[in-house]
């Protein structure tokens, strides 16, 4: 029974991790109607400015807060100066467009910082007078680190006006244009926001995955699948979406035989399978094209 | 550019003329640059395939290595164990590359291209874990791989990589002649239909389901041939040479070359091997120069931009451009 906690608490803790991840997939696509494959890599490289930032400051907070807020100010670029000029282009457009931004952050990656592994630590320390052999420090941080970030995106779009702008823009953009609200910002906004919840991801996976340029496309893939389980169109379906695929995937690498080497395996099945028998995802709406 | 050229002699001169030049390579250049030759005709076949699915039916994949990577092991597992001809594999590996690729396409087929994406790039960043599985290393060599020898050659006189290059070439240009015959049939209309309006063209009795399944069965098998000749030309196969970067960089080259185009896929495959090469040497000057597939990645993204078409989408629009001088 201890095993069995141990690996479900586990698994919540790199679920709210794949949470984070689906998070920033659906803030894009709900505001865009497209996956943006490059959100892996550009967390990966925040995750190096994090590893960057704290080599040269010494602490792993202040590293943290400013590799997020750069990785903001970078989402909003990235959308306004490379992805905005195919905004209104055909999908394949814009689907080239992001993987030649996954090649760029990958590949800069190991220009800058080689490709060995590094370390980076863990933001909750073994001494924060916390002990169990249910689940460690760490895991225990992540958990409640990403519930409070979740509970704040949640209010911010609930009762911010930006919030609520940004929400109108991605729902209906001419009506949004109609009563004001910048679109185009907003979009900016979107991929700010999505970026710098990404690299939280990134900072908080670290210390599972360990640091080097392909480290996130095996946590994207699982981002993707949480947020194709949870109901793509859901912000809240997609978190909880990324949670249930923590889980599952730690029963799964523990119970099923064979199960530990073929963990990627299991986010393809999963992500077939709900393309196959249910699109719209668990707590998704179905969305009905006019012709 | 959007349809293959009409069947005017002129295409049929320019077509005898590049195969003749293409026999002609490997007589004057080193066996060294055969080999790299076959390299990139093996990454061509695979993004001819990319270029039929893409291109001319409008579904996507950022997944073929994995289909490059059937076509690898199939044929080297029968090499390997069975002791097969690696020649006579290419049959089999059509038909294992077409049925994973006709039954992947299926959750594709309810949905739009960009899920047909993600599900691609998924099989795609599991394929070297499914490779390296212990249940299956009797027959893959797990971590390790396969290796064999390379084809002996067809005639006396040639040497391996000669012989092999002659095959790669042949089997390139018959493929991009079935290519273009399948997309001036009845079929290809019918598949460039599906691209250009789906709702209409099932309006007009296709059955888009089965074409689209079937395009992206071709396609498949496309890739999984070039992927036999890449295993070939290597005469070894591992699963990390599978990994996700090789769809990307299959579908860069498919870009480049010009993706809704049968010559590009040529011009893309040469791209990825010597591109990647020249761009290598370049970066080495100095520090300060970025490696290749930074370069290439903003080289992608300006593309999008300036020329969605890539290169033979240039040469085409250069050529439209020569014979009425006035017009534009």
């Amino acid at each position: 029974m201890d095993l069995f906690l141990q690996l479900t608490l586990a698994g919540l803790a790199i679920g709210s991790i794949y949470a984070c991840v689906a998070l920033a997939v659906v803030m894009i696509y709900q505001a865009t109607d497209h996956f943006n494959f490059a959100q892996g890599e550009m967390a990966m490289f925040s995750t190096f400015v994090a590893w960057a930032l704290f080599q040269a400051t010494g602490s792993i907070w202040l590293a943290f807060v400013l590799a997020v807020a750069a990785s903001f100010i970078a989402g909003i670029i990235i959308e306004r100066v490379i992805v905005k000029p195919v905004e209104s282009a055909p999908v394949f457009n814009q689907i080239i467009v992001f993987i030649g931004l996954l090649m760029i952050f990958n590949n800069l990656a190991g220009w800058f910082w080689e490709h060995t592994t590094k370390t980076l630590p863990s933001l909750f320390s073994e001494d924060m007078g916390f002990e169990s052999t249910l689940i460690s420090p760490h895991n225990l941080g992540v958990i409640l680190f990403t519930l409070a970030l979740l509970l704040v995106v949640f209010l911010f779009f609930k009762f911010t006006k930006v919030g609520l702008a940004m929400k109108a823009a991605a729902a209906n953009p001419d009506s949004a244009r109609l009563v004001g609200v910048s679109v185009g910002w907003m979009l900016a906004l979107g991929w700010g926001l999505a970026s710098a919840i990404g690299a939280v991801g990134g900072v908080l996976v670290a210390p599972i995955v360990f640091l080097e340029p392909n480290m996130m496309s095996g946590v994207l893939l699982y981002g993707f699948a949480g947020a194709l389980f949870g109901g793509v169109n859901s912000p809240g379906g997609a978190v909880a979406g990324g949670l249930i695929v923590g889980v599952l995937e730690n029963w799964a690498r523990q119970y099923v035989p064979g199960g530990s080497e073929l963990g990627l395996t299991f986010a393809l099945v999963l992500i077939v399978g709900v393309l196959m028998f249910k699109p719209a995802g668990l707590f998704g709406r179905v969305v009905v094209k006019r012709v | 550019m959007i349809r293959p050229n009409a069947l005017t002699p002129k295409l049929v001169l320019s077509f005898g003329a590049l195969v003749v030049l293409g026999c002609i390579v490997p007589l004057i250049v080193e066996d060294y640059d055969s080999y790299q030759i076959t390299v990139a005709f093996s990454y061509g076949i695979a993004i001819l395939g990319l270029n039929i699915l893409t291109g001319y039916n409008g579904q996507f994949s950022i997944g073929h290595s994995a289909f490059f990577a059937i076509g690898a092991y199939t044929s080297a597992i029968m090499i390997s164990h069975f002791g097969w001809h690696p020649y006579a594999t290419l049959p089999f590996v059509a038909i294992a590359a077409f049925m994973v690729g006709f039954l992947f396409g299926f959750p594709a087929l309810r949905l739009e291209g960009l899920y047909l994406a993600l599900a691609t790039f998924a099989l795609a960043v599991a394929t070297p874990q499914i490779l390296k599985v212990d249940a299956l290393e009797e027959w893959t060599g797990g971590v390790q791989g396969l290796f064999f020898d390379k084809p002996d050659p067809i005639m006396g006189g040639m040497s391996i990589d000669q012989s092999l290059y002659y095959v790669t070439w042949i089997v390139f240009v018959v493929l991009m002649a079935l290519t273009w015959a399948l997309l001036h049939s009845r079929s290809g209309r019918a598949i460039m239909a599906i691209r250009d309006n789906p709702i209409a063209a099932s309006t007009m009795g296709i059955n888009t389901a089965l074409y689209k399944t079937t395009t992206f069965g071709i396609s498949a098998m496309f890739a999984g041939l070039g992927g036999a000749f890449f295993a070939f030309a290597n005469a070894f196969v591992s699963p990390d040479t599978f990994n996700f970067f090789i769809a990307v960089y299959l579908l860069v080259g498919s870009v480049v070359g010009g993706i809704v185009s049968i010559p590009g896929a040529l011009l893309g495959g040469l791209f990825y091997v010597f591109g990647q090469e020249y761009a290598e040497e370049v970066s080495n000057l100095s520090e300060l120069i970025p490696p290749p597939w930074v370069t290439f990645g903003i080289f992608l993204i300006l593309m999008m931009y300036f020329a969605p078409f890539g290169i033979w989408g240039l040469i085409e629009r250069g050529m439209a451009r020569l014979k009425r001088p006035s017009s534009s």
